[in-house]
């Protein structure tokens, strides 16, 4: 439905301070898709993230969005492509949901230009797409977590964006709103072709709902693929240093985590052997 | 498929309706301080030890010449009330600015320290150098702007947390309080009505010179900061949200501030950190006006009301002659405290 | 990690003990040498002969009449810094907040307002009135304070703690000009006493403030035990067996008796009470029973310190100690905020 676009990132190295959180990376979105990013703590997913986002200015190398470098790119330009929901966004003190997924509209707006009907249909597209028109006139603060996150995603996407980047959109929600929640981002991409970029804690969510999986390791590229291809038991022994099983799960048919650790396990090789 | 089309542009008008509902009431609060205004403003001119009808005020500013009335209105009373407007004007809009940027009601500029650094060199300028007006303008702004640099740098450790800023404000401006009160007592001689201009703001005495410089201060700043309302109400969001919308935040962050200061300390120069009113004046057209959209303009009506209101009632109200700082300062204590135990109740931003 | 730490020898437990009486006898040195100078030096500098025959109640020569008149200074200076000292040292750890001081709390402001109220209103003309007075209106700002800070989510952190003791000094503060402002009379004794100064210190004025000082020490000092539990949370300190209220009311009363008594001798001295506990406790530790005497006795050298120098930088005029102490404390409470990992709005 909408023009695919490709996202890079080439040569990149990242970090705050003196640190340095990601060393040398290259790698590429895929279009069209829902590529997930994971790894264990502090191994720079949200970082490169905030980067891929303009966020954060590299030190070395770049992110290239359609040939061109985003952190050239000027910034409303840059967002009427390509959207981002941070991990904690803020609302305001009493601001009603039809009012915060306004805010939505800023790059399409002008310093002093009028509130157009445009607007006004990209906000009622959003709410409906999220499911979330019933509460156009409610306060952000007395909706739950789930709704609030449907909420935030209702914002970017009156933004209108090509492209959507998210920073662990399921934190803080229970497990039926994280799967109502990426259920959601997928509708997204398959109804209007959205390309959607996250960052997921959860492993085998990750695996359920990538169609690209990128494992990053000590801020280097560990393995980045088909969930089948990147999340083995040698990954996880490598990215989280934890002895696992994977299995195909019996739901999806994708890949499968299961954690060993040390106690509980019945049998290790019954395990093993069914795999 | 009809069903679809059939629910969508009901779905817009519905946002529509809620869209304009919001603005409508904005729009309507404006509409209503700016009138409240005008009557208080007009008052202020007729008002007085002696009474002037409407016809030799208005005279009056036709240039006209009214036996009486042209010294009484034309030399005390008109550079006074304009001056309380624009101070009012500025303290509401600079403070409501510093309160939405670092979304705390708390953050004021004269909680932070940017009022008292201007209000210090304000007198410092005075007592110490013995500065004409220009002079004491361009050091209270330079201070002003100095102490908001001072206390953005101290804050500064990879990224600014607005709770560090506050807090470092908060300290600088505890000594900023003690060098004012230091220099005003080196003075020859103690002025209590001077002082309490450098101390809590007084209109009294005031003139053109004083008023004429934050005119121009308003005229060119504060269209600067408006302009600046969009990406100020992104910044709500969040940084990193904002970033996304497409907000250049620190260049924001950087004309807002700067415009912000250079207001507070015009007005500061002139009046006197006058007190609570940059603190005040947010919240109160926050509760007028309802969630959502640009306090701006609304909190600097609010602001130019609760000056030009309390100017008048301190010089007539009372047995004695208060100082407008006083009067505001009285009004907005109970204010304040009852608004630190609201926001704490509700454990959100603090 | 407590596996590979060696074993503790006997001399290893009590080498800090060592390390804190060394500590403590320097701070004793600091604060006899601190004493010594502002006996001796002022707007007229006197030498050591001169001090000490004075001090042995000679009273013949100019510099000798000067020592006398700075004696009950100086002593009035080392009694309000270890009063503030203290006072600090035990709010910050009743509070269990870094930024806990009698001047950020507005406990300040609340004994000014409280004086000018008496001054004005019940006319009150007698010092040891303001005593009464001056520590009713120190509690009552430090229950509002807290109570306010305390509201909400998280309880008492630093900044709610802090902005809430910011607003009400304003708050206090808008009220006390509004009672001075009609009365030129009060406004110029008032006026001084508000920047904070041990310049007109009489014997007596000394005498008057000691039995809520001694009052308020004791109180402190019996709490220092019951402070290092109160260290780990309400609810540990509650499971060691600590009765967690009456600790806190007890340690409390005693640190307002300290600063509201210090407040009405010496009028309002801010950072005082913040900067010398967070000294003390790079030097000797969080252990409270070492920390307070500590802090009593770092704060007594000083505000002594502050005083002198008030006296030696602006030749023949004075700068009041309240100014000196706020210049000084200032920073080090930046530095403090900025060291602190703050949680971000």
């Amino acid at each position: 439905m909408t023009a695919n676009h490709s996202l890079e990132v080439q040569d990149l190295a990242l970090g705050y301070g003196d640190r340095v959180v990601i060393e040398s990376l290259d790698l590429a979105v895929r279009p069209g898709g829902i590529t997930v990013i994971v790894g264990a703590n502090a191994c720079g997913k949200s970082t490169l993230l905030r980067s891929m986002s303009r966020l954060l200015a590299p030190r070395k190398g770049r992110v290239v969005l359609d040939g061109k470098e985003v952190h050239r790119t000027p910034a409303k330009e840059l967002a009427r492509t390509m959207g981002l929901l941070p991990q904690s966004p803020i609302a305001p003190e009493g601001i009603t949901v039809a009012d915060l997924v306004g805010r939505g509209r800023h790059p399409h707006q002008g310093m002093f230009t009028r509130w157009s009907r445009e607007d006004d249909a990209a906000v009622a597209a959003a709410l409906e797409a999220t499911h979330t028109s019933d509460l156009a006139e409610r306060s952000v603060d007395e909706l739950s977590g789930g709704q609030r996150q449907r909420v935030w995603i209702a914002m970017a996407l009156a933004q209108q964006t090509d492209l959507l980047l998210l920073d662990e959109p399921t934190t803080f929600l229970d497990v039926s709103h994280q799967v109502e929640v990426l259920d959601l981002l997928t509708d997204l991409n398959r109804e209007r072709g959205t390309t959607i970029v996250m960052v997921l804690h959860d492993l085998n969510l990750a695996a359920r709902y990538a169609d690209q999986l990128i494992a990053l390791a000590d801020g280097r590229l560990h393995a980045m693929g088909e969930p089948a291809q990147v999340l083995t038991e040698d990954s996880v022994r490598a990215v989280f240093g934890l002895e696992s099983r994977v299995i195909p799960d019996p739901t999806t048919g994708r890949p499968l985590m299961l954690p060993l650790g040390r106690h509980h396990v019945l049998e290790p090789s019954g395990l093993a052997a069914e795999n | 498929m009809s069903a679809e089309t059939a629910i969508r542009p009901l779905g817009v008008e519905a946002v529509t309706r809620g869209r304009i509902r919001r603005t409508a009431r904005r729009g309507a609060v404006v509409a209503v301080l700016a009138v409240l205004i005008a009557a208080v403003f007009a008052t202020s001119l007729m008002v007085g030890r002696t009474f002037y009808p409407p016809a030799d005020v208005v005279a009056v500013i036709l240039g006209e010449q009214v036996p009486g009335a042209s010294f009484t209105v034309g030399t005390l009373r008109l550079p006074r009330a304009v001056l309380a407007v624009a101070a009012g004007l500025c303290f509401g809009i600079g403070g409501v600015t510093f309160q939405t940027m670092l979304r705390n009601p708390l953050a004021s500029p004269d909680i932070i320290g940017i009022s008292s650094g201007a209000s210090a060199a304000a007198a410092f300028a005075i007592v110490v150098l013995s500065l004409g007006r220009t002079g004491v303008s361009a050091v209270a702004i330079t201070a002003g702007l100095a102490v908001a640099l001072l206390i953005y740098a101290l804050a500064f450790r990879g990224g600014v947390a607005g709770t560090r800023l506050i807090l470092i404000g908060i300290g600088i401006a505890a000594m900023l309080d003690s060098l004012t009160s230091y220099v005003l007592s080196q003075a020859a001689e103690w002025d209590l009505q001077e002082a309490m201009r450098w101390l809590t703001g007084s209109l009294n005495g005031s003139t053109w010179t004083e008023t004429v410089p934050v005119l121009l201060a308003l005229a060119v700043l504060a269209p600067l900061l408006l302009s600046q309302a969009r990406n100020l109400s992104a910044m709500q969001l969040g940084d990193d949200t904002a970033s996304a919308l497409g907000v250049r935040v620190e260049r924001t962050r950087v004309i807002v501030i700067v415009a912000a200061v250079g207001l507070i300390a015009f007005a500061t120069a002139a009046a006197g950190p006058i007190a609570f009113v940059a603190f005040l004046s947010g919240p109160i057209a926050a509760r007028i006006v309802g969630p959502g959209g640009s306090l701006l303009v609304p909190s600097a009506l609010v602001g130019a009301l609760l000056v030009l209101v309390a100017d008048l009632a301190g010089q007539y109200a009372f047995g004695t002659r208060f100082p407008v700082g006083v009067v505001t300062g009285v009004l907005g204590a109970p204010y304040l405290v009852y608004l630190i135990v609201r926001t704490n109740r509700a454990g959100g931003s603090l | 990690m407590a596996v590979t730490r060696p074993a503790p020898d006997a001399g290893a437990a009590r080498r800090p003990v060592r390390a804190r009486s060394l500590w403590l006898l320097l701070a004793l040195a600091v604060l006899a040498a601190a004493m010594l100078a502002s006996v001796a030096w002022g707007s007229r500098i006197v030498g050591l002969a001169d001090v000490a025959a004075a001090l042995g109640g000679a009273d013949e020569t100019i510099e000798q009449a000067a020592v006398t008149k700075r004696v009950p200074r100086t002593l009035l200076a080392v009694l309000v810094g270890a009063a503030l000292g203290l006072s600090g040292a035990v709010m910050q750890g009743v509070t269990r907040n870094p930024l806990a001081d009698p001047g950020i709390l507005g406990v300040n402001m609340g004994a000014s307002l409280a004086v000018v109220c008496g001054m004005v209103f019940f006319g009150l003309t007698s010092p040891s009135g303001y005593i009464w007075v001056a520590i009713g209106g120190a509690a009552a700002a430090a229950v509002f304070v807290y109570t306010v800070g305390s509201l909400g989510r998280g309880g008492a952190t630093p900044l709610k703690l802090a902005l809430a003791g910011a607003a009400t000094s304003a708050a206090f503060s808008s009220l006390v000009t509004a009672v001075v402002m009609p009365r030129n009379d009060v406004a110029g004794s008032f006026r001084m006493w508000q920047i904070g100064g041990v310049g007109g210190a009489s014997f007596d004025g000394v005498v008057r403030v000691l039995p809520f000082l001694a009052v308020g020490l004791v109180l402190s000092l019996m709490s220092a035990r019951a402070l290092n539990s109160l260290a780990l949370g309400d609810d540990l300190a509650a499971g060691l067996g600590e009765r967690v209220a009456l600790v806190r009311a007890t340690a409390g009363l005693g640190a307002v008796l300290l600063c509201g008594a210090a407040t009405a001798a010496a009028g309002p001295i801010m950072f005082v009470g913040l900067v010398v506990p967070h000294m003390c406790r790079l030097l000797i530790g969080v252990d409270h029973r070492w920390l307070l005497p500590f802090s009593a006795l770092l704060g007594a050298a000083l505000l002594t310190v502050a005083d002198v120098v008030g006296r030696v930088v602006a030749r023949p005029a004075e700068v009041e100690v309240g100014i000196v102490t706020a210049l000084i404390g200032a920073p080090v409470f930046i530095y403090i905020v900025r060291r602190q990992k703050v949680r971000a709005l």
